[in-house]
């Protein structure tokens, strides 16, 4: 049965679910209920320190139908950060600073906070589903 | 405001993305301590050479 082949080569059960939502609404999350204490711990710093830094540069976060392509694209890649751009966009941080050079940096900063942190939650998965040691 | 100049900042940026491509990318410890110097390296040699490149292109 061709289906019972593929759930055998791709088993999902409830951690492979819960584990990448976890490590994409916290950095690291997914990994630290996995018990990978020092991944997730070094995630976290990682993705944490990225995004904060950004915000520290007066980078811009970017809100979802402006009607730009570049800033649609820009606001995936911020919404990657989960719950950090959440909290933040709801605090009213991150509006950025356009005529400073080191908040367009600030801004690169935060979106490639989010593609990591979505790199993590993947990684978060492949280890629930035992892809990954 | 943190006021990082562009080589600090690429160098930041290099460390953490570094840390995560090590961490994600490899199953031993061992292996992602390396896949992370690896990626630090290059992420700063094409830093050097990207800015002497540029430099090239002006002069």
């Amino acid at each position: 049965m061709a289906a019972t082949e593929t759930t055998a080569d791709y088993p999902v059960n409830p951690m492979g679910v819960v584990a990448p939502i976890a490590g994409w609404l916290v950095p690291g999350l997914g990994h630290l209920i996995q018990r990978r204490w020092v991944r997730g711990l070094l995630l976290m710093i990682s993705v944490l320190a990225m995004f904060f830094i950004g915000l520290g540069m007066e980078g811009k976060l970017y809100a979802a139908n402006t009607g730009d392509i570049l800033e649609m694209l820009g606001f995936v890649g911020d919404l990657g950060s989960g719950g950090l751009y959440f909290f933040s966009h709801g605090m009213g941080w991150g509006q950025g600073a356009v005529n400073l050079a080191m908040a367009d940096y600030g801004t690169k900063f935060m979106i490639v906070a989010g593609l990591l942190n979505v790199i993590s939650a993947v990684d978060a998965h492949q280890i629930a589903i035992g892809k990954k040691s | 405001m943190i006021e990082l100049s562009h080589f600090s900042a690429a160098l930041v940026f290099a460390i953490f993305a570094s840390v995560v491509f090590g961490v994600t990318q490899k199953s031993e410890p061992r292996e992602m301590v390396r896949y992370g110097f690896k990626c630090f390296t290059w992420f700063t040699l094409g830093l050097i050479g990207g800015g002497w490149l540029m430099w090239l292109i002006r002069h």
